[in-house]
């Protein structure tokens, strides 16, 4: 049977952790009530997916990891997460940003990253490593709200006031560049690629972009034009952000390791 | 004395779900199977969604039933296939509406459509407090992952509508 590389499980679960611990900001912040409890939801549902990667994870490679050490004891530098995802909930402290919270960033991020993960969960789940193909019929399921929870959102801001449009263009402008790293290959993508257990995400772009697109266009918002520097916080070369990001989530089990409670 | 698979099914079956405690845990297929092995029994549950925080709980409390009945039987996690609301039978529909939670229309048949799924599900949702079908969703996501908050136009109620998964 062919299983996936344990570096590819990491990135995926990695990936759900960071926008998890992002989400989670939110908590007691929400710009309504609603939101407020809706992020919470996406982001307990981000943390579960991240949990069943991180068990499958140290079930295969033993010696002792347990999704605890995988979480909570790996430096930035092992994380392979999307540099997308670890980035602050808004963008340069200019212009429209009058606080560190930016809900337009959030659910521009959110919807950018499960256009893709609804593609991906959906391939997936129809992987031959029965483990990986599980988790992934689970997490579609859930992605597929989290798609339809942000681009609703998208929607309501890009063809909402001049404000919220705004708004919603300067979070899609600043984020949209760091979307390029989804469509170049990892090693560790590349092995899962290879090993049969997983798609090469390349031959998803197609269908990205049409989500996209369909998206955008209902929100009168310009998809804007990306080119340079691609990130690589997959390959573990992460923005500054990741270790001030991982200090607050890993700072309580690093001070109290095998606390229990 | 030796317990057969029924004695097991009956000593969990007035398991209820910690948030939802008029539905039953075999009833919202949460409790799905209980098998004999070559190391003994095991009690099958599966998850809802990934991170519900009840699981843990869920767990405990089939546990501590087997315990009280004195029952030795193993408790294991199955995600595959994965839960879904269209194992709900309808007595715990039915139960849900009583509650006062709108239950889940079946899952939408054609979900590989995935570029319109933002608006796939177009099917109204029944005021559990009136019945009438003048209803509106207020968010996604309501007071837990699996239920979504709608509003009832007509009696002008709030309501949770558990969502098809």
């Amino acid at each position: 049977m062919s299983t996936a590389p344990n570096d590819y499980l990491l990135h995926l679960a990695d990936n759900a952790v960071v926008l998890g611990q992002r989400d989670a900001e939110w908590c007691g912040h929400g710009p309504i009530l609603e939101e407020d409890l809706a992020l919470a939801n996406v982001s307990l549902d981000l943390i579960g997916q991240a949990r069943l990667l991180y068990q499958l994870a140290a079930a295969r490679s033993g010696g002792g990891a347990t999704e605890d050490s995988l979480a909570y004891f790996r430096d930035d530098t092992a994380f392979r997460n999307y540099t997308l995802l670890e980035l602050p909930n808004h963008g340069a402290l200019v212009g429209y940003a009058a606080s560190d919270r930016d809900y337009a960033t959030t659910i521009v991020r959110n919807f950018l990253y499960s256009a893709l993960m609804v593609l991906l969960w959906d391939a997936l789940q129809k992987s031959p490593d029965a483990d990986l193909a599980a988790i992934a019929a689970k997490s579609l399921k859930e992605a597929r709200y989290h798609l339809h929870h942000a681009a609703d959102w998208v929607v309501k801001f890009g063809d909402g006031t001049e404000e919220s449009h705004a708004r919603a263009q300067a979070a899609l402008d600043h984020l949209f560049p760091y979307t390029e790293e989804f469509w170049t290959p990892s090693a560790a993508e590349d092995a899962a690629i290879a090993s049969g257990a997983a798609v090469d995400v390349r031959t998803l772009r197609a269908a990205w972009d049409a989500i996209v697109a369909d998206t955008l266009a209902e929100a009168t918002l310009k998809r804007p034009e990306v080119r340079g520097y691609v990130p690589e916080g997959k390959q573990g070369r992460h923005s500054e952000h990741l270790s001030y990001l991982l200090g607050e989530m890993q700072g309580l089990a690093r001070a109290h390791p095998d606390g229990t409670w | 004395m030796h317990a057969t698979i029924d004695d097991i099914w009956s000593a969990l079956d007035h398991l209820t779900d910690p948030e939802i405690p008029v539905v039953t845990l075999r009833e919202l297929g949460i409790l799905r199977d209980i098998r004999e092995t070559a190391d003994g029994i095991e009690v099958v549950i599966t998850p809802t969604y990934s991170g519900c925080p009840a699981m843990g709980q869920i767990e405990d409390d089939v546990r501590a039933s087997l315990r009280q009945a004195g029952i030795e039987a193993r408790v294991v996690t199955q995600l595959a296939p994965a839960w879904t609301t269209d194992w709900m039978s309808d007595e715990a529909k039915a139960k849900l509406r009583a509650y006062g939670i709108a239950p889940p229309h079946t899952t939408p048949s054609d979900t590989s459509v995935i570029r319109f799924v933002r608006r796939a599900d177009t099917r109204p949702v029944a005021c559990p407090q009136c019945g009438s079908t003048n209803t509106t969703l207020s968010s996604q996501f309501g007071s837990t992952a699996c239920k979504a908050l709608y509003k009832c136009l007509d009696c002008q109620e709030p309501f949770d509508y558990f969502k098809p998964y």
